[in-house]
């Protein structure tokens, strides 16, 4: 009974966190990259600020839009708030562990993409096409990476779930393996795309044909562009989540110890913070890669995901 | 799976990376800086295979790799690239998906020939000399898709690289092997500097193209 009330505990905590600490995260990630741009920012609380401002705002509908349009928004959001939901932050075994399948996941985020795509034809209008095009484009190539690479960890960890997957390989029996580091790169290269950073997807950009989040959302306003733009930040958070538990699961807190807490909550905090520097400082390493280049791009990431596979299967015949 | 394995398995596959992602660029600058790090790869990975096997030669290879192939090598061709005023962006003679796809082959075959003629020796070695085959492999592969000039030099760099990646893994090669093939490495890039002089100043091109015509045309 006291176990299941530590679960429950950490479980809510994991949610207030995530989602309260979402907006903070693409603030600071935007802040970094402005003073390493040499401009001074906006402060870390303005996608908070923004948030506000959309929800006092008019929303307006377009005249040529179906019912459906006032739908999209609600539908992105509450899929990845699911994904947010599952994928653990600081500590595993929560209660949600059980349902945190990976393919589970995949499919809430493929979920909240088709949401947002549909939400930018709503309109029938130009550069939602062709938003739309591009994304399903990436798409296409990000999920047969991702796919590609969970059935390397699946033949690792003997586990589809990305608790178990964690707790494998925080036990330390899987060692540094080469097709690790593999489906490391690759699973970065997927993340920057679904997230929509530098290389694929400008997040600053507001040039209409160079655009593909941004491009989708160009007809909402108001509350509804709020929701569009919070599920955008979760997205963030949930895509560093996933890597930092899945890769990093080491001294991670177990939700049936509070004594663990602390020091689960830290090492999330370390986590996070180090994506948090490495991403805009890579961002500003990096030019935007031209459209047809990504499905290159992403081409690396699929071989790289074989390649993990390739090498597992060497391990597994000559035992070592 | 011991420290000493799982470390320099890990520096095996950073090489492997870069010589993967070598395969990848377009770009001359991108591809000089990947060879550089591949170079560094291989100068961490012989340290630490020097402290595994208790052999101080192994650490004059990482002392000569580190000075040669990480730092002299690199500065060369970026003096090159600069004083020949080349075109940055390279050509190549296949789409770069399918050099890829043929690049994974090639460590599969690497994989496949490397497992069974080696069954006698320790299961740790094999895997890292199928890497190591696997980076020779690409090299080629590099050398083979590109045509300008530079990048297959940068293409045969990263053989050798492999080679002695290969050499650093095994217990028992003996200094001087190493020693003569950085030496080899070191003249035959002198001598092809040398040689993409003479041939930009027959063709003001480095693109192997204009040596293609001249063959066809039989002289």
């Amino acid at each position: 009974m006291l176990l299941l009330l530590a679960r429950l505990l950490a479980t809510l905590l994991h949610l207030v966190l995530v989602f309260a600490l979402a907006p903070l995260l693409v603030g600071v990630v935007a802040r970094l990259r402005a003073r390493l741009l040499g401009r001074r920012g906006p402060p870390v609380t303005q996608p908070y600020r923004l948030l506000l401002r959309l929800l006092n705002k008019t929303a307006l509908v377009p005249e040529t839009s179906t019912e459906l349009y006032q739908i999209w928004p609600f539908a992105a959001l509450s899929a990845m708030a699911g994904a947010a939901m599952l994928v653990p932050s600081f500590s595993t075994g929560m209660l949600t562990a059980p349902l945190a399948d990976f393919i589970t996941l995949i499919g809430l985020l493929s979920l909240t993409r088709a949401a947002t795509l549909l939400g930018g034809l709503e309109t029938g209008f130009g550069f939602g096409g062709a938003g739309a095009a591009r994304e399903l484009l990436f798409s296409l190539f990000a999920e047969a990476a991702l796919l590609v690479v969970l059935a390397s960890f699946v033949l690792i960890a003997h586990a589809f779930n990305i608790n178990g997957i964690a707790t494998v390989f925080a036990s330390g029996h899987v060692g540094i393996s080469v097709s690790l580091g593999f489906a490391l790169v690759a699973m970065l290269a997927v993340a920057l795309t679904e997230t929509g950073r530098i290389p694929i997807d400008n997040p600053a950009g507001h040039l209409e044909v160079a655009m593909v989040h941004e491009a989708l959302l160009l007809e909402y306003s108001g509350r509804y562009l709020a929701l569009f733009e919070y599920a955008a930040m979760l997205r963030l958070m949930v895509w560093m989540n996933i890597i930092a538990t899945v890769f990093f699961p080491f001294f991670m807190a177990r939700a049936g110890e509070p004594l663990t807490w602390p020091v689960g909550l830290g090492l999330w905090g370390a986590k996070l913070a180090v994506m948090g520097v490495v991403l805009p400082v890579f961002e500003v390493s990096m030019a935007k890669m031209r459209v047809f280049r990504v499905p290159e791009f992403l081409g690396v990431a699929i071989l790289l995901g074989v390649l993990a596979g390739v090498f597992l299967f060497v391990a597994e015949r000559i035992g070592a | 799976m011991s420290l000493s394995f799982s470390l320099a398995h890990m520096m095996g596959g950073l090489m492997l990376l870069c010589a993967f992602a070598l395969l990848s660029q377009r770009r001359l600058a991108s591809m000089i800086a990947l060879y550089q790090a591949e170079a560094f790869t291989l100068t961490a990975a012989a340290l630490w295979q020097g402290y595994a096997q208790h052999s101080p030669d192994l650490y004059a290879t990482a002392l000569i790799t580190f000075v040669i192939k990480a730092m002299a090598l690199p500065i060369g061709l970026r003096h090159m690239v600069l004083r020949f005023n080349l075109i940055r962006a390279v050509e190549t003679v296949m789409p770069v998906g399918l050099s890829m796809i043929l690049g994974l082959g090639l460590i599969g075959v690497a994989v496949l020939v490397v497992l069974p003629t080696t069954l006698n020796a320790a299961s740790l070695t094999r895997e890292d000399l199928a890497i190591a085959l696997s980076v020779v492999l690409l090299g080629f592969l590099v050398m083979a898709v590109r045509r300008n000039a530079v990048a297959q030099v940068i293409g045969f760099l990263s053989t050798e690289n492999g080679l002695v990646l290969a050499a650093t893994g095994m217990p028992g090669m003996p200094f001087v092997a190493e020693l003569s093939v950085a030496l080899l490495v070191l003249l035959g890039f002198l001598v092809v500097g040398v040689f993409l002089f003479r041939l930009r100043e027959h063709f003001d091109t480095l693109d192997l193209a204009g040596i293609e015509t001249i063959e066809r045309r039989g002289r």
